[in-house]
């Protein structure tokens, strides 16, 4: 990793952060063999993530399906185990920890999942699912825990006629309203939201997006919203994280990196973006980025993005780019940034012969 | 003559709960060439209308009625047999999951071969040729390799590309593409739009394109229908339906969409509630127990017809002109709040 990177702190804000992941990595293991098996290679889902998160504040994670997104949510919450790397949650030390040095962290990192119908028990009532998490952590029982999951339930828009039901009762939009309320339970400080709106229609996205919006405010949350949709991302964060293959390519203030995209990938990610009005649409040069997404698997040496990447040259494919700062807390890792006039920016070169 | 024209369609399922109706009285028309955007929420009828057209939704417990005229014959009235030699041929469709669609014990150049040997009379030999040739038109490096692989072996884009390919085999005159990109990353879809509009351009065929997502209308479209609970509630050209939208529930679609080209707006406008169940779904209007602008008058069903809008802009809503213009402006932008009192 960058070594200016870690001095200066990925972002400007490094001092107030409530989350620091430093050069983090999450490999899984590629094995062959039954009784006595071998590993024959490894899928680098997340390989060197440094990010900080600052109190308060919502990070936009964006990236194409299998860049890491997911892996690195997981990785953060030790729900998966680091292969290496460091995570730092309000200036405590988390890889690492196990069982019950864990639980009390718990309360604090709250998750909400894509899948509304996978990820509620379907034999549980509402009212359980949203109040186990009080229950487990013995912070509530009896009458005294059904209060706190009424109170929880008319927060995110649902009534207490809806306690005692079970989860296929209710629609997408609903079970994602209990989902986050199971999260709000712990009254966490870091919730991370993989995808919390993609498996809705559109109406319902809105009253999601408002909803989780409104919590931010009065339970003075942080987030950590993934997805896969810009429009919703652009509305929703303060700063953007975007992965390609997993690599954080670039990272700045949502609206620098929507308009001053330095990042091909993030341009290209833009520009074949449909947007929802079609004088826009018909006006703008179209730019189609050709082939797929390699696999992590095998991911292509230095630049990542080299093989698909417009603006390639030599360098791309021998010398990795390290993520650079490129000023307002706008860092990327580009050997051909665009909308910069700083080549001195530009800190790797070709190795003299 | 329209190249398709579909007159109140009707698809009702008897169910153990009752009878759903999830096409409730739907006409519209493809011209020659042109594509057609059908936008709607999940469980909204787009599919099933446009299965319809291709016979897949007949069934026992299905009751389908009005007319289907397709180059002036009725499918409608086509038995299995005769259904069979235009889907496929003139008409040919592409799902949402590539993957699902393509059977994943066959090598994905038999599965092409099969749908050009069922409907032409051609060798092997030129039957495979031509799939060849058709994996090219679609984008696919190395065709003659890669018809020797599975499905499973095609990335998902890759995928979508053999679909295309295989729906293309017979040079169909309309293409139904449902949700084609959805199931896609944007680098991809974009991809895939691309192709799709080349392909148009080339062969002259009609698209029929449903999809949930506004952006990707604004991309491909030339005319529009908005759906909702079973029936179209507006239907009209690109432009007229995003800048001069006539009813509520369109003006709900565009607001409560997150722009990816704007600074993010303070709030997002909202449709509340949910759409209804078809099953007993609300009397008169269907929108109107989430439409905030409802008034008594929308008990009754409004037809389909001009009202507001300019000559081939058609909707489903009882409101004057004037009160469209002015409700559906929120802060300057279009959505759908209830006025302030």
């Amino acid at each position: 990793m960058n070594e200016a990177a870690t001095e200066t702190g990925v972002t400007p804000r490094a001092d107030g952060a409530l989350l620091e992941v430093r050069d983090l990595v999450k490999h899984f293991p590629i094995k062959v063999g039954i009784i006595f098996d071998h590993e024959t290679g490894r899928v680098r889902a997340v390989d060197g993530v440094s990010l900080d998160v600052a109190e308060g504040e919502t990070l936009g994670l964006v990236g194409e399906s299998g860049c890491g997104k997911s892996t690195l949510c997981r990785s953060i919450l030790q729900l998966l185990e680091p292969t290496s790397g460091s995570v730092r949650f309000d200036g405590r030390e988390i890889v690492g920890l196990r069982g019950r040095r864990l639980q009390p962290l718990r309360r604090e990192m709250q998750m909400i999942f894509q899948d509304p119908y996978a990820s509620l028990n379907p034999r549980k009532r509402v009212g359980d699912i949203v109040g186990d998490p009080l229950r487990l952590h013995g912070l509530a029982s009896g009458q005294e825990l059904k209060r706190q999951v009424h109170e929880l339930l008319e927060r995110v828009g649902l009534g207490p006629e809806h306690y005692g039901r079970f989860p296929h009762e209710f629609s997408g939009g609903q079970r994602q309203r209990i989902g986050i309320a199971r999260a709000l339970a712990l009254r966490p400080k870091l919730i991370i939201a993989d995808e919390p709106v993609s498996a809705l229609d559109v109406s319902i996205q809105a009253q999601i997006i408002n909803l989780l919006d409104e919590l931010q405010d009065d339970f003075k949350l942080t987030y950590i919203f993934v997805a896969h949709d810009l429009g919703v991302i652009r509305h929703v964060s303060d700063r953007i994280a975007v992965m390609y293959l997993g690599k954080v390519v670039e990272i700045g203030p949502a609206e620098e990196v929507y308009s001053n995209p330095i990042h091909p990938y993030t341009l290209s990610l833009l520009a074949s973006l449909p947007i929802p009005d079609p004088r826009e649409n018909r006006a703008r040069e179209p730019m189609v980025l050709e082939g797929d997404v390699p696999s992590p698997a095998n991911p292509p040496a230095a630049c990542r993005f080299h093989t698909r990447c417009p603006y390639a040259t030599e360098i791309c494919s021998e010398v990795e780019p390290e993520l650079v700062h490129h000023g307002h807390g706008h860092w990327a890792a580009c050997h051909h940034p665009l909308n910069r006039e700083h080549p001195e920016a530009v800190r790797a070169t070709l190795p003299q012969a | 003559m329209s190249l398709l024209e579909v007159q109140d369609l009707k698809v009702h399922f008897e169910t153990d709960d009752g009878v759903v109706k999830a096409v409730d009285g739907v006409s519209f028309a493809v011209e020659q060439g042109q594509t057609l955007g059908i936008v709607g929420e999940s469980g909204c009828g787009k599919s099933v209308a446009n299965m319809t057209i291709l016979g897949l939704t007949r069934g026992p417990n299905a009751e389908i009625s009005g007319r289907i005229a397709f180059e002036g014959k009725d499918l409608n009235q086509l038995d299995a047999d005769e259904l069979r030699s235009v889907r496929g041929n003139e008409i040919a469709m592409i799902f949402q999951d590539p993957l699902t669609s393509l059977h994943p014990f066959y090598k994905v150049g038999k599965q092409i071969l099969e749908a050009i040997l069922t409907h032409q009379d051609v060798s092997k030999q030129a039957a495979r040729r031509r799939a060849v040739e058709l994996l090219g038109l679609v984008g696919i490096p190395d065709p003659e390799r890669r018809m020797d692989e599975y499905p499973h072996e095609f990335s998902g884009g890759m995928r979508q590309r053999a679909m295309i390919a295989m729906a293309l085999v017979n040079d169909p005159k309309l293409l139904i593409a449902d949700e084609p990109t959805t199931a896609l990353d944007v680098t991809i879809q974009a991809q895939i739009l691309a192709l799709i509009e080349r392909l148009q351009d080339q062969l002259g065929m009609a698209v029929i394109l449903i999809t949930h997502d506004l952006g990707v209308i604004a991309e491909v479209a030339d005319q529009v229908n908005v759906m909702y609970a079973g029936r179209i509630v507006e239907a009209g050209t690109l432009d007229q339906i995003f800048y001069d939208p006539q009813h509520p529930y369109t003006w709900g679609l565009l607001g409560s969409l997150a722009r990816p080209d704007r600074p993010r707006v303070e709030r997002l406008s909202q449709i509340s509630g949910q759409p209804p169940s078809l099953l007993a779904p609300p009397q008169g209007c269907h929108f109107r127990p989430r439409c905030p602008h409802a008034f008594d008058r929308c008990t009754e069903v409004p037809r389909l017809e001009v009202r507001a809008g300019e000559a081939g802009h058609a909707d489903r809503c009882w409101l004057s002109a004037e009160q469209k213009r002015a409700l559906r402006l929120v802060e300057g932008r279009i959505g759908l709040e209830a006025p302030a009192a």
